[in-house]
């Protein structure tokens, strides 16, 4: 009989909500031989807001188990595996019947996450076994020419998946253009944008798929070596790549004459970050590799030109390289098929918020933010209000929830003044308060700016004190229209995309939440109840029980009340904590 | 402006413990590398936690650095530390899905905890608390990284729950507070 396959996913994600002890402990049985079964790792397959996950395959089907804990496990191991009776209320994920998050797979199309969650990311057999660096052969097999593969990926429409959209194609074709000894080919994976992870996904879900996206790359554009630039935050990310670079070193993917060819010598290293934002942006990140500063510098000469050591290079997200193979394998035709007239194939976006089934989701372009929202997404976390989605990260802006029949496609995106980015999508609820999201990113701007450009330095610095001064309850009447003039001076007299895109958390959120701007600035209130000194914290009579609860934690001795007696808050003396809000047993703190 | 992570500070005595000698391998390995300072400055600072400012002087007389190239670059990058760290690093994430999920009440947990403002470390040396952007959990928001360990779905009780947890495994060296 076939033996029972447990597969385990091991990303960040899962490790963090505890797949670890649930693998040693999956390992401990299976080692002791007392159940025969064999035992598996993965990486993230998305749904991370189900993590720890573990998947069963036996001879009916495969079954996807969320949230095992010890507990789940003994009943998993007892009852499936034993026994072979799945257990239904457990399972998330299979073929065989319906569950409750069956929708969050329904229109999900799997192009650069085509492997995560389904392979071992550390094994370059099961990379294979999945059409692994096939496209890299055919190349050799049918002899094609780097204008050949240049012309395949211009085909497939497909664009810069790090957030500036520009055809990767014609990318390609620049560089390949500009003839020198040596030429280089990046791999960003520097995923600065605060609350985003596709490309971690990507890099610990399925290392090769990027390594053979980079392969094809350098032989596109007759590069000899290949950096991948990955931030020092992901170190489970950067072992993985590590372990890929070393399988494809051994198996002679990587090396001298590779794949057949004369002269194509490729190999790739890895660059640590350091910790700065403004890296991500290519010529700071050059400017990082060669061990500087991670200064922007103008442009032109364009990296395709004078990039590193001052010699032509390619730079591509980690996105973009994991479609690559994909692409050459299954026609560009097959890849434009999916997708809007002027944005072809899939989008990975990390869902995160307010929203019940947060993960990691791939869509054809084109689909409505309200479908990923709401029918991946499941909706908002305690069926409360969606407000906005905020997309671009600290470059981006926020698309109220009227406007959530916008599809995603880059000229739609940006149409509402937002920009698809690199595809973090933070959902909001109306607990979030805009003007203190627009606070959020510009005090991130403001902290990574490198300090070049006046305009970036100082007047992210200037906004963010209005900002500031705003949700204090100290905002003037004019604070709106210096904020917007702020925002143009600065977007126009910046060198980088840093400043350039700056501001437009700001402008977007003046543009659809000006309400809340004014309740701030006019009626000293926060429609969200978030900003803190906008808030009154009072006692309702009727429901306080005079637990005396709320007085033990005020820290400022601000509530007045005796034993069977309601209390009473002094105004004058509150602090606006909020401890007496969040102790109170009964619900009779109001805020407003 | 990364310019304000400068702050003027009165230059402290190095313990003599440091011991520089540690750093020769890593020098010997870098000395001739193309665009060689930031990885000399990461093994230092895997070294020791931090750069000290012996390891900079070292640096300089052994290889082709100059001092100012490497404050520039030292100074620049958030990872870098010029000051020693403790024994345990926090890092509470404050990236948008993390701020969006409250994380401040998570920073606020732990500065009551442990008696100490962001960005320092408790008088005994047991914890360092620091703020980052995004540790790549955002599903679990709000997040926090203690060593290699991701902590997700964080609440100021669970918090401070795991603080004091740590505490009590190293017991016998009290915190201040
Ligand atoms: C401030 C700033 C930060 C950026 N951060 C990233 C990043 O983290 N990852 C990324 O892939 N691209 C980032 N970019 C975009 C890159 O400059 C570059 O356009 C991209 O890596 C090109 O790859 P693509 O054509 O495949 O999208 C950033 C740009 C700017 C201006
Ligand atoms: S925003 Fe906190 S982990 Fe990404």
């Amino acid at each position: 009989m076939e033996k029972v396959k447990v597969i385990v996913g091991l990303g960040s994600c899962g490790l963090a909500a505890g797949a670890g002890k649930v693998y040693d402990k999956l390992k401990a049985v299976h080692d002791a031989k007392i159940l025969g079964f064999d035992l598996k790792k993965t990486s993230c397959i998305g749904m991370c807001y189900r993590e720890p996950l573990v998947e069963v395959i036996d001879k009916s089907g495969s079954y996807l188990y969320g949230e095992v804990n010890e507990a789940k496990l003994e009943e998993i191991l007892e009852k499936h595996i034993r026994n072979h009776e799945p257990i239904k209320e457990y399972v998330v994920k299979t073929e065989m019947f319906e569950t409750a998050d069956s929708s969050f797979f329904e229109g999900q199309v799997k192009i650069a996450l085509r492997n995560c969650g389904y392979i071992d990311p550390e094994s370059i057999e099961e990379y294979e076994a999945r059409e692994g660096y096939k496209a890299i052969k055919s190349i050799t097999e049918n002899k094609l020419t780097p204008q050949d593969v240049i012309k395949t990926i211009l085909d497939s429409g497909l664009r810069g998946r790090g957030g500036g959209g520009f055809p990767t194609g014609l990318k390609w074709k620049f560089a390949n253009n500009n003839k020198a000894d040596q030429k280089y080919i990046i791999c960003n994976a520097d995923e600065g944008d605060p609350g985003a992870f596709m490309d971690r996904s990507v890099l610990e879900g399925d290392p090769h798929s990027v390594l053979e996206g980079m392969t094809i790359g350098a032989f596109a554009i007759e590069a000899s070596e290949g950096w991948i630039y990955c931030r020092a935050e992901y170190p489970l990310a950067i072992k993985r790549l590590n372990i890929a670079i070393e399988q494809a070193r051994n198996r002679g993917y990587l090396g001298k004459d590779i794949f057949g060819i004369q002269g194509f010598n490729f190999d790739i290293h890895i660059k640590e970050g350091a910790g700065a934002f403004v890296c991500g942006e290519e010529t700071a990140l050059i400017a990082s590799i060669e061990g500087q500063r991670g200064m922007p510098r103008k442009r032109p000469p364009f990296p395709a030109e004078a990039g590193l050591w001052r010699k032509p290079t390619n730079i591509n997200n980690v996105e973009t390289f994991a479609n690559i193979p994909w692409i050459v394998n299954k026609g560009a035709a097959a890849y434009a098929a999916y997708g809007s007239e002027r944005s072809k194939g899939t989008k990975v976006f990390a869902l995160t918020g307010k929203i019940k089934h947060g993960g990691l989701v791939e869509v054809p372009m084109g689909v409505t933010i309200n479908d990923i929202v709401f029918k991946l997404g499941g909706g908002i976390t305690d069926d409360k209000k969606f407000k906005a989605v905020q997309l671009g990260g600290p470059s981006g802006g926020c698309i109220p929830e009227h406007l959530g029949h916008t599809i995603v496609d880059y000229d739609s995106v940006n149409a509402t003044g937002a920009i698809m980015g690199s595809g973090g999508m933070v959902v909001m609820d109306e607990t979030t308060c805009m003007v203190d999201i627009a606070k959020f990113f510009l005090n991130f701007t403001r902290k990574e700016s490198c300090g070049k450009c006046t305009f970036c330095r100082v007047g992210t610095q200037r906004m963010l004190e209005i900002l500031e001064r705003i949700t204090e309850g100290k905002g003037k009447e004019s604070d709106i229209d210096t904020l917007q003039e702020l925002a143009y001076q600065i977007k126009d007299s910046s060198l980088c995309g840093l400043g350039q895109t700056a501001p437009n958390p700001v402008l977007t959120t003046i543009k659809y939440f000006r309400n809340e701007y004014e309740a701030h600035i006019k009626d000293k209130k926060c429609p969200a109840k978030n900003c803190k000194p906008l808030l009154t914290y009072t006692i309702i009579p009727d429901l306080c029980t005079a637990c005396m609860l709320c007085k033990k934690v005020c820290p400022s001795k601000a509530i007045d009340g005796e034993k069977k007696q309601p209390h009473f808050i002094r105004q004058a003396d509150c602090i606006k904590c909020g401890a007496c809000f969040s102790k109170c047993k009964f619900k009779a703190i109001n805020v407003e | 402006m990364r310019i304000t992570r400068i702050k003027k500070e009165k230059v402290v005595e190095e313990s003599a413990t440091v011991d520089l000698s540690l750093m020769d391998p890593i020098i010997e390995k870098y000395k001739f590398y193309k665009g060689n300072m930031i990885p000399l400055l990461q093994h230092t600072q895997e070294l020791y936690g931090f750069i000290p400012r012996g390891a900079f002087l070292k640096l300089e007389k052994e290889t082709n650095l100059t001092l100012s190239d490497m404050y520039g670059v030292a100074s620049f990058y958030a990872q870098f530390r010029l000051k020693p760290v403790g024994k345990h690093i926090i890092k509470v994430c404050h990236g948008t899905a993390c701020h969006v999920q409250n994380a401040n009440v998570i920073t606020e947990a732990i500065q009551e905890e442990l008696g100490v403002k962001d960005g320092e470390t408790t008088a005994d040396g047991l914890f360092t608390l620091e703020s980052v952007a995004c540790l790549g959990c955002c599903s679990l928001a709000p997040v926090m990284m203690i060593g290699d360990e991701t902590f997700g779905k964080l609440t100021e009780k669970s918090t401070r729950e795991v603080i004091r947890n740590m505490r009590e495994k190293e017991k016998g060296t009290p915190c201040k507070n």
